[in-house]
């Protein structure tokens, strides 16, 4: 089977560690991984803080790049969501503004020259790529579960770990317990339930700074629940989220990790052991 | 209600204000908790919940589509049934017309059932300019004109109050509206629940005239129906002489049958009962009472021009959207500074004020400061839409009204700069070089708009090397 | 233009060209299940009221047992009340019985102890009964005033859930459904019985 990467802006960035463990633990599982080098971000920073000019114009791109794949696999809740639930919506604007009139912010300069005519023509083209290549979108563990129907994917990783749902992922591609279940088959992993699991982190993307109090209060009782579980890891399939608790934990020297779900996945019995007791709540290294 | 909600600052210095009062934080999460697992169980106990929530939602947009046709079919129906129709374009002809039948029967004191409509309008302060005296009789509302306060809450709305607080402004604040609390008054609710049945019974006795809202109103019989739990909405609706209902345009349902689904949806997913201990529906003049109807736009004309945010009307105020809200939670009503508060207000009341241009509800100022910030108070994380009983996607026109909202320049600029970094991979590639050169220049806690993250956060660690430079260098970890 | 033919074109301007929403057929009732008897006395003594199950015949007794346990002085009866229960009222010792004819004040209403009335339908799924002004149920304000109401409800006009119910009630008559007594969820959303309307709810169910 032929999988593209849909890597994330946000884990390309900052955490490249991620994208190497889906690599690693997709071709443990005989997949051959593309990187497809033109994609840059889904959009959902723009489309979410109010930008749906810019974020139509990334989502363009997302499609031109990854049209032509049997399935697309991305570390991530959120960005999956956002083209799986989003872009049908950016694309059926985008071709009503088009036959509305002069196309606004949705369209380029270019598009704009080009005449009404062409450019609803245009519109539409986009809206069938997007109804092509968005059911292909998959976050990794809806992917490993459906797709390639595994759940041992033959991962060691001996720690106490609890599992954060990130809202994304529960509540727009509704996961459900396909984490949960993969987890379970990791080898020496002793998975704890987290209570409150289902509410929010606080993160939320811009409004994390934009409403910095509120989010701050959400992450405070997300981390009281983290810590109550006495887990050494927090995981999750979204890493923005973990940057955000992750990022409250070790301001208060919690001494708990999060690790996203991709690197507890590919971790196995040679990878170097996770250095214990290590007081920190920065990014772990263990299948780095 | 005496408070305003006029010329409140934006939601984030309220909420950040609001998120360090720690009783009202104990006191919502006590009580949104309660009603959370509440509505789960009966909610829970219904097998085609889902199947009503399509109803419920297929039949208020067969309304929304309609609502001329259906409004003109009650205007008639209630005619018929004896009851008069008034149609307000806005508050201020809504408040008007209810004064002025007020005025007609010759009486300065009138018996309110909560309604969130004439609070939208402020009608009580309009009245009170005109001489005569609104008596809330809701328990809830009670407490509120008791004590000068605000509503924080559709369906309960002292939630931020807790019983201590009632029995402090009951002993203190009784007397001066009518009967005294009992002297030895206890924080226990039923004696609570006791003085204000003693406190209210003689005003009920006396009261001539009556105001309501409605909780739907039947296009095709003329009926309207009110939903309440203590019985004061009965006191209100059966012993005036004259009852006038102000309703907005939206509660409409095509078809008595109709009913069955929303007499199902409301009282599960709001006061998480399998049914409110009272519903009154009445038609027309019902038992010799004189009836009148105030239709209200209000703005919702409006909202109902915006294909995205039009699904906004179809909101019967259950509340359950703010009872599951981790925003909602920690920061209570008054922060949003609009009866509607929550995630159902965010989306409503900056569209009912105009999103886009000056309108008569905005007083002509054009959007607030406040009205602006309200689509940014939430962390988008959906539980709103899975607790709505009409599957309003509250996420969805969130965003909508965002891409409608001014946005700071310096927000402009950044999010122009990003969008520019991400149109060319070998942009971002170059940016992501620049960040893993300087990493080791990152402070800890960040000036400017950085100290937003870095008050209560550590800024994450920014790698040597990103994703793709890796992929090139090793051919995709192959080397 | 006047504010009706105002708000009807803006109406119409802002859903011009939007596509249309057939409205959906009304829902099918479901089928009896020949347990709504037992449901609805389970379910309306969930919201604390009292409940009776009673054999066709032997409501009488159960009205006076009642009556008497209440303490009830004086019980207002609805005109057009079934003979045998208005009996058992007034064979009630110590009893007087009060009549809405003339209408009695809401003042006068205020004052007696309680009333005693038949209804229009009873609904099994939710616990609800409901009245309609009809025969034997009498005005709404008699149900509202007293602090105490006993309501009978024969097992024939217990539906199996809201949808039947709707079906069944004319909506031009005023119509009050009872969910058990009085209550408030507004103090910390905490459900207290009893404040303006009848506190204490007592159900005849007549099998």
């Amino acid at each position: 089977m032929r999988v593209a990467l849909f890597i994330t802006c946000v884990n390309d960035t900052l955490f490249p560690g991620t994208g190497q463990a889906v690599v690693k633990l997709l071709r443990r599982l005989g997949c051959e991984v593309d990187f497809p080098r033109a994609q840059t971000c889904c959009g959902q920073m723009h489309v979410n803080t109010g930008y749906p000019g810019e974020g139509t114009r990334l989502a363009r791109r997302f499609v031109d790049v990854f049209a032509g794949y049997d399935a697309v696999v991305a570390p991530s809740g959120s960005c999956a969501a956002m083209v799986r639930e989003q872009y049908p919506r950016l694309a059926r604007a985008a071709s009503a503004a088009s036959l509305a009139g002069p196309p606004g912010g949705a369209a380029s300069g270019r598009e704009r020259a080009s005449g009404r005519e062409r450019a609803s023509g245009w519109e539409t083209a986009f809206e069938r790529e997007v109804a092509e290549v968005a059911p292909k979108v998959h976050d990794l563990s809806e992917f490993l579960v459906d797709v390639l129907g595994v759940t041992d994917v033959g991962a060691y990783f001996p720690h106490r770990v609890t599992y954060h749902p990130t809202c994304h992922s529960l509540r727009g591609l509704h996961l459900g317990d396909r984490p949960a279940r993969l987890l379970r088959e990791v080898r020496g992993l002793e998975l704890v339930p987290l209570s409150g699991a289902e509410e929010c982190c606080g993160f939320g993307g811009t409004f994390a700074v934009k409403n910095p109090a509120v989010s701050a209060a959400m992450c405070a009782d997300k981390v009281h629940n983290v810590m109550a579980t006495g887990a050494e890891v927090l995981c999750a399939a979204d890493n923005s989220c973990l940057m955000h608790i992750g990022g409250t934990l070790g301001r208060q020297r919690s001494g708990v990790r999060v690790v996203h779900l991709a690197e507890i996945l590919a971790a196995t019995e040679e990878d170097t052991p996770f250095p214990a007791g290590e007081a920190t709540g920065g990014r772990a290294g263990g299948a780095r | 209600m005496s408070g305003t909600f006029l010329g409140m600052p934006a939601f984030p210095g309220n909420a950040a204000a609001a998120v360090h009062d720690s009783q009202l934080r104990f006191n919502l999460r006590k009580a949104t908790r309660t009603i959370r697992g509440k509505r789960a169980a009966v909610v829970g106990e219904l097998p085609d919940w889902e199947e009503l929530r399509a109803a419920g939602k297929a039949i208020k947009d067969h309304t929304l589509r309609n609502l001329d046709r259906h409004l003109l079919r009650l205007e008639e129906a209630v005619t018929r049934a004896g009851g008069r129709v008034h149609w307000a374009a806005d508050a201020a002809e809504a408040n008007r017309i209810v004064a002025e039948l007020v005025e007609a029967t010759g009486e300065t004191e009138v018996v309110k059932v909560k309604s969130m409509a004439t609070q939208e309008i402020g009608l009580n302060e309009a009245l009170a300019e005109r001489g005569i005296t609104a008596y809330e009789t809701d328990l809830a509302e009670l407490i509120v004109q008791l004590g000068d306060d605000l509503p924080s809450h559709i369906l309960v709305p002292a939630i931020h109050r807790n019983r201590s607080e009632i029995r402090e402004i009951f002993r203190e604040k009784m007397g001066q509206w009518g009967r005294a609390a009992p002297g030895d008054l206890t924080d226990d609710p039923r004696a609570l629940a006791e003085a204000a049945r003693l406190h209210l019974r003689e005003r009920f006795l006396s009261s001539k005239v009556a105001i309501s809202g409605a909780n739907f109103m039947i296009a095709e019989t003329g009926t309207l129906v009110v939903l309440e739990s203590e019985g004061n909405g009965r006191m209100c609706l059966t012993l005036p002489e004259t009852l006038i209902s102000v309703v907005g345009i939206e509660k409409l349902l095509p078809r008595w049958q109709d009913l069955e689904v929303f007499l199902q949806l409301l009282p599960r997913s709001s006061t998480g009962e399998r049914m409110n201990p009272y519903t009154s529906t009445w038609t027309g003049a019902a038992e010799g009472q004189e009836f009148h109807l105030v239709l209200l736009d209000n703005g919702r004309t409006d909202v109902l021009a915006d294909e995205v945010g039009r699904q906004a009307l179809r909101c019967i105020r259950c509340s359950a959207c703010l009872n599951v809200c981790p925003v909602y939670e920690r920061v209570g009503g008054h922060a949003y500074g609009s009866v509607y508060p929550g995630p159902i207000g965010a989306i409503l009341t900056p569209q009912l004020h105009g999103m886009t241009r000056a309108t008569p509800a905005s007083h002509g100022r054009g959007i607030s400061e406040l009205d602006a910030s309200l689509p940014y108070a939430s962390s988008l994380c959906g539980a709103c839409f899975e607790a709505c009983p009409v599957a309003i996607d509250i996420p969805e026109v969130l965003v909508h009204l965002r891409a409608k909202a001014p946005h700071p320049r310096s927000e402009r600029l950044a999010m122009r700069a990003a969008g520019w970094v991400f149109d060319r991979p070998v942009r971002l590639a170059r940016t992501q070089r620049l960040g893993g050169r300087l990493r080791r220049f990152v402070p800890g806690r960040l000036p400017g708009p950085g100290a937003a993250w870095t008050d209560t956060r550590d800024v994450p660690d920014i790698p040597a090397e990103s994703f793709r430079d890796w992929w090139d260098r090793t051919e995709g970890g192959t080397r | 233009m006047n504010s009706r033919e105002r708000i009807l074109a803006r109406i119409r301007t802002a859903v011009a060209g939007a596509p249309e929403v057939a409205l959906v057929p009304a829902r099918p009732p479901a089928a009896a299940t020949g347990r709504e008897v037992e449901l609805f006395a389970e379910r309306v003594a969930d919201y604390r009221a009292v409940v009776h199950v009673a054999e066709p015949g032997k409501e009488g007794a159960v009205i006076a047992e009642a009556l008497a346990r209440r303490g009830a002085r004086r019980v207002v009866v609805p005109g057009g009340l079934p003979r045998e229960w208005e009996r058992a009222v007034r064979d009630h010792p110590g009893c007087e019985v009060v009549t809405d004819d003339p209408p009695l004040s809401a003042a006068e209403l205020d004052a007696v102890d309680g009333v005693v009335t038949g209804c229009a339908a009873g609904i099994a799924e939710t616990g609800t009964i409901v009245l309609d002004a009809g025969p034997g149920q009498g005005r709404r304000v008699l149900t509202l005033m007293p602090d105490y109401h006993l309501c009978l409800v024969r097992a024939g006009q217990i539906a199996a859930g809201v949808p039947q119910a709707v079906a069944a009630l004319d909506p031009a008559r005023p119509l009050t459904w009872i969910s058990g007594p009085s209550a408030t969820s507004d103090i910390e959303l905490d459900r207290v019985e009893g404040v303006h309307g009848p506190r204490t709810l007592e159900v005849i169910v007549i099998r």
